[in-house]
């Protein structure tokens, strides 16, 4: 079958419910082929349930989804042969070796046992991996289980590729060692649709981030033109004691268009003009009687973009807490 | 259909590598039954009367019956396992035959049931077990019993997926199997049991599958065993199979 021309990655009015439930109200979606799609949000945001939709794991209750022009309900078995699939759970069998896992996913996929072997090894080269080849997985460490859990989703070269938070629990050097894979990957041509709770990860591999929150998506954009909706640089002043932030506002206010957030002895505004924006606040702060402790001059940050759009940040830990206040 | 039987047996063939690398799950299948042959031999052998036999030919059918069963644990372990650590989405978003996972499972009991049988067989002959039939119903027993065994894969491979976690599959396991096997003909005769278990030991389909091997190897009369444990198999078969299958489809829908 052809690959169609259209967009890699289409879905229209997604729901689904797990009982009291909605993980997904009514999601549109679009990817062009060869883009990487960061689909940013929250833990239970609804991310992994559209990731597990789109991979023909889960039946939708209504909407649509295709994937490569092919129906994800009706045509499933004709999608899998062209989608990979890995997830923040590092789907990998323990007792086989490397090797061992990559042959049996490509046999899986239908291939005879020598070609599925020497796939095998070509992905454990790429994925620098060659040494660890012939040991049970379960000697691996978290970061090379991802990579042989995500070189398993490449085995058949699939053209698009779901990434359900592929750094989730990883150590920041092998965050960073499967980023610099990924955008190989995507340097090759293949459509992404990436997962994340992390505003950095996004920033760095998306060409487009979709924001969902409580299984809607709330905007759509790239990284830059998502840090625009909240206009020009952000000043963020540390104050010596946080008694005084009331004092700060006050002073800081005539500064800016909007009112300046604050948060345990850090005020954050948005300036209206970068130069003099330093001396301009220090002179304020000081003519109020406000001692300053740290001050930064700085572009948006797909967090503050976060926490404008949701009302709530991105990161787990205050993510926890949203759920327990809800509970 | 070939994709079925190939992917049936990549499957197979994973959970057969996997087997000498996890040691617990191999001293199950090997070391276990013979210390509980060695137990009921030499413990409890000489208190429990079996008219017509030794107490070593009585037992060997029964120990031998109730291991087949616990073959089947390594599916439910194996299927819970893999639901778990996700290895389940992995094969669902892959293009294979759906029921290739489950089919792979319960074939690779198969196999380990032949190797715990036989080992089970050497112990029983070296302490003193002796067939009393020919071959070819020797071997006819032998094939009953891995029937048997692949049947109550299925029934455990619908337990594993039913239950969230290892060590509920090990007691919900064993209080199902357990009873099931002592309170049949496995290892004291049933007329021996008070009135209310001896007419469950009567209809319980591990009595059927012992008195079933005991004619074949032992040469005891037949009666309907032989019938009533094949019927017995593809019963549960016929049961537990959808029920899995069901199962399965659900356990990896969630």
């Amino acid at each position: 079958m052809s690959v169609t021309d259209g967009p890699a990655i289409e879905v229209r009015g997604l729901v689904k419910r797990f009982g009291e439930v909605c993980a997904l109200d009514g999601v549109d979606l679009t990817a062009r082929q060869g883009q990487v799609l960061g689909l940013l949000g929250p833990n239970g945001a609804g991310k992994t349930t559209l990731v597990r939709v789109l991979a023909t794991l889960l039946k939708p209750d209504a909407g649509t989804a295709r994937v490569l022009g092919l129906d994800v309900q009706r045509e499933a078995s004709a999608l899998r042969e062209r989608i990979g699939l890995a997830g923040q759970y590092a789907a990998v069998d323990e007792n086989l070796t490397g090797l061992e896992n990559l042959t049996m996913v490509g046999r899986l996929y239908g291939a005879g046992r020598s070609s599925a072997k020497a796939r095998g090894r070509e992905l454990l080269e790429r994925f620098d991996l060659v040494e660890a080849a012939g040991r049970p997985t379960k000697t691996y460490s978290g970061g090379m289980r991802r990579r042989l859990d995500l070189a398993a989703a490449l085995v058949a070269k699939p053209p698009v590729l779901f990434l359900d938070e592929p750094t989730t629990g990883l150590d920041p050097r092998s965050r960073l060692g499967l980023w610099g894979v990924i955008e190989g990957l995507v340097a090759e041509g293949t459509t992404v649709l990436l997962t994340t709770q992390y505003l950095d990860e996004a920033d760095r591999l998306a060409d487009a981030i979709a924001v969902i929150d409580h299984g809607r998506l709330i905007a759509e954009g790239t990284s830059d033109q998502l840090k625009d909706r909240l206009g020009g640089e952000r000043l963020e002043i540390r104050l010596d004691d946080p008694a005084d932030l009331d004092a700060a506002v006050s002073a800081l206010t005539p500064m800016s268009d909007e009112l300046p957030s604050t948060e345990a002895g850090l005020v954050r505004v948005g300036v209206r003009e970068r130069r003099g924006a330093i001396v301009e606040a220090v002179r304020r702060l000081s003519e109020a009687g406000v001692g300053v402790d740290d001050l930064t001059l700085r572009r948006p940050t797909l967090d503050d973009v976060f926490l404008a759009l949701t009302g709530h940040a991105a990161e787990e830990a205050r993510e926890e807490q949203e759920r327990e206040r809800a509970a | 259909m070939r994709r079925l039987v190939t992917d049936t047996l990549i499957i197979a063939e994973r959970n057969l590598i996997r087997l000498p690398r996890a040691p617990e799950l191999l001293i199950g299948f090997t070391l276990q039954p013979i210390m509980f042959v060695l137990l009921f031999r030499y413990v409890f052998g000489g208190a429990i009367s079996t008219p017509g036999y030794s107490y070593v030919d009585f037992l060997i059918p029964g120990i031998i019956v109730q291991n087949t069963a616990f073959g089947g644990f390594a599916t439910a372990l194996g299927l819970n396992e893999d639901v778990r650590k996700g290895l389940i989405d992995r094969f669902r978003s892959l293009p294979m035959s759906r029921a290739a996972v489950l089919g792979g499972r319960t074939l690779s009991d198969v196999a380990t049931n032949t190797l715990s049988i036989t080992i089970l067989l050497i112990t029983g002959v070296i302490i003193g077990f002796t067939f009393h039939t020919s071959f070819a119903e020797a071997a006819a027993g032998f094939a009953l019993l891995l029937l048997f065994g692949y049947a109550f894969s299925w029934f455990l491979a619908f337990l594993g997926l039913l239950v969230t976690s290892p060590e509920s599959v090990n007691s919900v396991g064993f209080i199902a199997v357990f009873p099931l096997t002592f309170i049949s003909s496995a290892f004291v005769p049933v007329a021996s049991m008070p009135a209310g278990l001896r007419d469950f030991a009567e209809v319980n389909p591990f009595t059927y599958v012992v008195d079933a091997i005991r004619h074949l190897w032992l040469g005891a009369p037949a009666g309907s065993s032989v019938w009533g444990a094949f019927l017995w198999s593809l019963a549960i078969i016929a049961v537990f199979a959808p029920l899995a299958v069901a199962r399965y489809r659900r356990a990896a829908g969630q």
